[in-house]
This record gives C-alpha cells, sequence and structure tokens, in this order.
C-alpha cells in the first residue's frame, strides 16, 4: 500500500468515526474512505441530546458534525443504515461484510463501533414509553412524550439521568431519578459532588429514590404507567428512562479475533491486535500515560483523542501529545467538568464552598499529586487541575485550598 | 452570509461563507477547516477552539465574558486579543473577519 492512498474503511459514523474521516482527509489521504454506519443519519453530536437539544435549544443542523454536503465533497463514501456483521481479515488488509451482502476490501479498517446502553432484565421493558438515551432516535422519542405536566420516572442516578432529569424539569414536567446505590453518581464522583447534585436536584423539584432497586415496569394498555420498585412501592410515570451505564461494542472484532477485554484493546496510536485495523472511541480500552493503566473511557474528547491518534499513524503526521482524559456535564445552571481519574488516590481536599454552587473536589495521591479534579461552576480549578495532573508536580494543599490564591499561583 | 477568514498556525488561509448566528467555532468545523478542535462542541468547556482575533476586529467582537476569560486564562499562548471560536456569534457585521488559529489547541 502506498502511503496516504489505500482504502480505508471505517465502521460506525458517530462522533469518533465521522471525526476520523474528516481528519484523514485534513491530513492528505488520498485513497478511498467509505465511512458505514447503523443509523440512518451523519454523524452528530450525541452530548446535546440530553441536554440543548431535549430542551428545544438545538436543531439538527446544529447537532451535526459537518453539513451534510461536506461528504461528498470531500469523496467519502458514505454508507448510512448498513450493519457490518463481520471482519475477514488478510494478510495485510481485509474485507468488510455488511448485512445488506455488500462487502468493502480494506487495506486499513478503524472501528468506531461505540458502546451501547446497558439492559438490566426487567419485567415490563418491553412496554411504550420504557426509553434509553443514546441515539438522535430515542431523544426523539423521549421529547417527545416530555410535555408539559407529563412525569418522567428515570432509571440510575448517573449523568444521562440526571442531565434528562434536569431536561424535563425545565421543560415543566416532573421528574423522579431511582437508583439503587444510596448516593448519585457512585461509580464516577466523590460523595461531596454527589451530596451536592441532590441537594441542587431536590431545590429544583426533581424527586428521588436512593438505594432503590427496581422489581418492573407497570403498564397500561401496552404503555408504561408506573415503575414498582423492590420494596412494592410505585412511581407513577408517563415514560421510564432507563440509564444504567453502557457496554462497549467489541463483538464484531471480539468474532474477528482481534484482543478485546471489556473493549477493544489498543496502544497510543489506536492500534489493535492486528496492525491493519485500528479502533477509536467508546469501544476501546486504551493506555491512560498519565496513570500508567489501561481504561475504558466514554467520552467526547477521548473519540477525538483517538481519531487524531488513528489518522496522524495512517497519514505519518505528527502525533497528538497525549491528553488527561475529561468530561463536562450541564444540568440545569450548573457547568460541570471533571478531568483525570483518581486512581490511587489517597486524599481529597474542597477549595471553595459546595453552598455557593462555585466549587472544585481535588483528588491527589499520597505526594500531593493531583490525580482528578471535580468542578463545578470552577473553570480555573478545571483547567490548572488539568495542567497539574499533566505536570504531576506536587502541589501545596495549604494553598490549594485557600481560594484567595489565584488557581494560576497555585498551579506554577 | 459573512466572510471569515481562517489563517492556520502554519499559514494556510481558508476564506469561508458563514450563516450569521452560526459561532465562529462552527463556520470552522463544520467546513473542516483545520486548527480549531472544539472538543465540546461549544459549551465553553474547553478552551479547544482558541483563536487570535484581528486587530483591526477587535472592537466589532467584543470581549470575552467571566467564564470565557477564566478559560482563556489557562489556554496555552495566550495574547490579548485570544478569544474562544465557540463564544463568537457570527452576525453581518462581522463579514470580512480575520482570525488566526494558536500552534495548539490544548
Amino acid at each position: 500500500m502506498e502511503p496516504t492512498a489505500g482504502r480505508i474503511v471505517i465502521v460506525g459514523a458517530g462522533h469518533a468515526g465521522g471525526t476520523a474521516a474528516a481528519l484523514l482527509r485534513q491530513h492528505g489521504w488520498t485513497g478511498p474512505i467509505t465511512l458505514v454506519g447503523e443509523e440512518p443519519i451523519a454523524p452528530y453530536q450525541r452530548p446535546p441530546l440530553s441536554k440543548a437539544w431535549l430542551k428545544g435549544e438545538a436543531d439538527a443542523a446544529s447537532l451535526a458534525l459537518r453539513p451534510d454536503t461536506f461528504y461528498a465533497e470531500a469523496d467519502i463514501d458514505m454508507r448510512l443504515s448498513e450493519r457490518a456483521v463481520a471482519i475477514e481479515r488478510g494478510e495485510d488488509g481485509g474485507t468488510v461484510v455488511l448485512e445488506s451482502g455488500g462487502r468493502l476490501p480494506f487495506d486499513r479498517l478503524i472501528l468506531a463501533l461505540g458502546s451501547r446502553a446497558r439492559r438490566v432484565a426487567l419485567p415490563g421493558l418491553e412496554l411504550a414509553n420504557v426509553l434509553e438515551l443514546r441515539t438522535a432516535a430515542d431523544a426523539d422519542k423521549l421529547k417527545a412524550v416530555l410535555r408539559p405536566g407529563k412525569r418522567l420516572a428515570v432509571i440510575g442516578g448517573g449523568y444521562i439521568g440526571l442531565e434528562a432529569a434536569a431536561s424535563a424539569t425545565a421543560l415543566g414536567c416532573s421528574a423522579t431519578v431511582i437508583e439503587l446505590q444510596p448516593r448519585l453518581l457512585a461509580r464516577v464522583a466523590h460523595e461531596i459532588l454527589s451530596d451536592f447534585i441532590l441537594d441542587y436536584h431536590q431545590a429544583r423539584g426533581v424527586e428521588f429514590r436512593l438505594g432503590s432497586g427496581v422489581a418492573a415496569l407497570e403498564g397500561e394498555e401496552g404503555r408504561v404507567s408506573a415503575v414498582r420498585l423492590s420494596d412494592g412501592s410505585l412511581i407513577d410515570c408517563d415514560a421510564a428512562l432507563v440509564g444504567v451505564g453502557a457496554v462497549p461494542n467489541q463483538e464484531l472484532a471480539e468474532a474477528a479475533g482481534l484482543t478485546c477485554d471489556n473493549g477493544i484493546v489498543v496502544d497510543l496510536c489506536a492500534r489493535t491486535s492486528d496492525p491493519a485495523i485500528y479502533a477509536i472511541g467508546d469501544c476501546t480500552r486504551r493506555p491512560l500515560p498519565h496513570y500508567e493503566q489501561m481504561w475504558r473511557l466514554e467520552s467526547v474528547p477521548n473519540a477525538l483523542e483517538q481519531a487524531k491518534q488513528a489518522t496522524a499513524d495512517l497519514c505519518g503526521t505528527k502525533p497528538p501529545s497525549p491528553e488527561v482524559p475529561w468530561f463536562w456535564s450541564d444540568q440545569f445552571d450548573l457547568k460541570l467538568q471533571i478531568a483525570g481519574l483518581p486512581l490511587g488516590a489517597t486524599q481529597v481536599v474542597v477549595r471553595g464552598h459546595p453552598p455557593t454552587a462555585r466549587f472544585a473536589i481535588f483528588h491527589l495521591d499520597a505526594s500531593a499529586r493531583v490525580l482528578a479534579v471535580e468542578a463545578i461552576n470552577a473553570p480555573p480549578e478545571f483547567m490548572a487541575g488539568r495542567q497539574l495532573i499533566a505536570s504531576r508536580k506536587p502541589v501545596a494543599l495549604d494553598r490549594l485550598v485557600d481560594s484567595t490564591i489565584s488557581m494560576k499561583e497555585v498551579a506554577v | 452570509m459573512a466572510k471569515i477568514t481562517y489563517i492556520e498556525f502554519a499559514g494556510a488561509e481558508h476564506a469561508i461563507e458563514v450563516k450569521p448566528g452560526l459561532t465562529v467555532m462552527e463556520g470552522a468545523v463544520k467546513n473542516n477547516v483545520p486548527g480549531i478542535d472544539a472538543d465540546c462542541g461549544g459549551a465553553c468547556a474547553c478552551a479547544t477552539c482558541h483563536v487570535y482575533v484581528d486587530a483591526a476586529w477587535a472592537d466589532k467582537v467584543g470581549k470575552p465574558s467571566a467564564m470565557e476569560e477564566s478559560m482563556l486564562d489557562f489556554a496555552e499562548a495566550v495574547e490579548p486579543n485570544s478569544r474562544l471560536s465557540c463564544q463568537i456569534k457570527v452576525t453581518d457585521a462581522l463579514d470580512g473577519l480575520i482570525v488566526r488559529m494558536p500552534e495548539n489547541q490544548h
């Protein structure tokens, strides 16, 4: 294969796959690029689906990653509503087999398969208005239900569920969040943040059932009418949103014999165990340079970083410098920005006061190096935190907690 | 439409017709102009759409909000004319605007 002239197939037309296709052209790839997606629409941004889009503050055009005309102009062969069912691997390349019977030979393959909502075994899941929130189609269904006065039950107190509850409340609906754990965001946030988010949502009318299992979804005339909790109590609702985590779509890679371990295993160039095949985004398990661990990240920044890694490796351009993982969430008027992971953290300090709705939680190791920061309406703490995580320099704790000393001064 | 000229760090120029109402960031990303990453899609959460506004346009573009300023404070290679392009709404008054890109977006 001539450099930058081979046939590239990208399976998965989400944020990662769509970005990779565009970056290949930016970096001068001249060979054919085919982008295969299961959804009927061109690559779009998923984060607004639970936020601005749900509240009607963003339209379809603003969700789109690129205008529809871009793909033809960039000579990217986009195959929408197509599902890849197999990868046949050769010596140096292979063929992607489509459900429709089509075959797409490739010199290099990028798997951007994404993740899907975790399914739980619950009686009544088949009822109408039992929803999940992953795709634009899912968001359409949810939006159609959220008329003023309607009642939304959210199963799962994670980010998606909380964002949806906040958006539903803003639309004049009532929302009840049901969480199995005794606190919100139990797997992903410190309990100081969990408690703050709980208070903030409650003050704005969201109701909570923490430490509550769900026994079943009850229906009337084929439509969900209530969520029955393990203790027998009923939460009446017009729709139930299930948001209990995501699982990586790795089956296609697994069946082709690529190394998988709760995600398709890749290196820092996004290469899988087959040198002709790359994998990017939610479907991967990747090295985290700042933590010396393999991890699965479900975020847009990760999808973009890996799209850059893969396309730089393919085109022979400068690889991107390693990024500190980060993530954001908007709920009501709160801006949450989270950087790093508290892997190996031994101490936690808070800068600012939670009651003011402007504070940051820093997670540090025993040598006072910042490993993660959860910032609430606190961009300087987030930005400086990201830099401190990358630099691995110890900080003076007494200065870090002193809000009268600017983060710029703390970070030097 | 407003014509906006995006100049890459290495000097390549992209003159793009952008619809009023979009942001300067969206004008670049949707037309595949390299050099503006916009990781967060315009939520003012990441500072990866950093641009330098041409001096002649500084007044028309206006000043950053407090939120944007505190994000910019920690971006790389910040200058007095630095802005986050996701926070600049395109209007007819910005027809002819010139923005330059930094070497890196972090």
